[in-house]
């Protein structure tokens, strides 16, 4: 298993409702152990699955969003929000979860995970990916 | 080609399933090679022996055991998805106090990492789902 493949990672769902984004992220920090280059995108209503202050107190489900500030320590770095998705629900990236990670070779300067990229944009990432795991 | 087949939805409720079946046994029919069948979300569903169609139906659990049987197919149910909708082979019966198990033949439970190593393994990952 030594070829590396470029796995991304597509959230569609808004984080609960149905069980899709959190099983999604299930996958994503297992697959972190087998050192993958890993991409996440998140479109539609996938984007609200990083909105802050998260309450799930009256759903009676777990609120597993501060699992998404973990991600940097399992060495993914790369996520995509899509721009168009945000304006379409009226959100701007002020209301998502600041994701950073540290980097090793810049003495673990802190660097933003989250990249804003248009639709257009997005497909062009999505063009240079290996494997899709669409939730 | 070599694939892995991901399936998403339980069966009956969602035709998911039965695209995933119909798609790796035409696969299979023509020489290509399935690596994998992993079941994943409601998907696990697939894998209980206890389901009982009307007999004008098809039977999707069957079909799945006997393709397998056929072909020396591997089936994976993830365990953290059937722990939640309670499927349950001999292992985990014993390892979480249960008082019965319902896998279907052909089937196993194991770990996400199989569906990770399927996608590394194989040519295609193919999902069916919404």
């Amino acid at each position: 298993m030594s070829e590396i493949k470029k796995f991304m990672y597509v959230n569609r769902r808004a984080p609960y409702g149905t069980i899709y984004a959190w099983e999604s992220l299930e996958v994503v920090l297992i697959g972190a152990a087998f050192e993958q280059d890993v991409s996440m995108a998140f479109i539609d209503d996938g984007v609200y699955q990083l909105t802050k202050g998260q309450d799930t107190t009256g759903l009676e489900m777990k609120n597993f969003s501060p699992t998404y500030s973990a991600l940097g320590d399992y060495e993914v770095t790369k996520i995509y929000i899509e721009k168009e998705s945000l304006e379409e629900r009226g959100l701007t990236l002020e209301d998502l979860q600041h994701l950073t990670w540290e980097d090793e070779d810049e003495d673990w300067a802190e660097k933003d995970s989250i990249k804003l990229v248009s639709r257009a944009e997005m497909a062009q990432v999505f063009a240079d990916q290996d494997v899709f795991f669409n939730f | 080609m070599k694939f892995t087949i991901q399936v998403n939805e339980g069966p009956y409720q969602h035709q998911a399933t039965d695209s995933a079946y119909l798609f790796t046994k035409a696969a299979l029919e023509k020489g290509h090679e399935i690596f994998r069948v992993f079941f994943y979300h409601d998907g696990v569903n697939n894998g209980t022996r206890l389901t009982t169609p009307p007999q004008d139906d098809r039977n999707i659990v069957k079909r799945w055991s006997e393709l397998s049987a056929e072909h020396d197919l591997d089936l994976v149910i993830c365990v953290a998805a059937a722990q939640r909708r309670g499927i349950v082979d001999d292992g985990e019966a014993e390892r979480n106090g249960k008082d019965a198990t319902n896998i279907a033949p052909g089937f196993r439970i194991s770990g996400l990492g199989q569906l990770v190593e399927g996608a590394i393994q194989s040519d295609r990952l193919v999902v069916f789902g919404d």
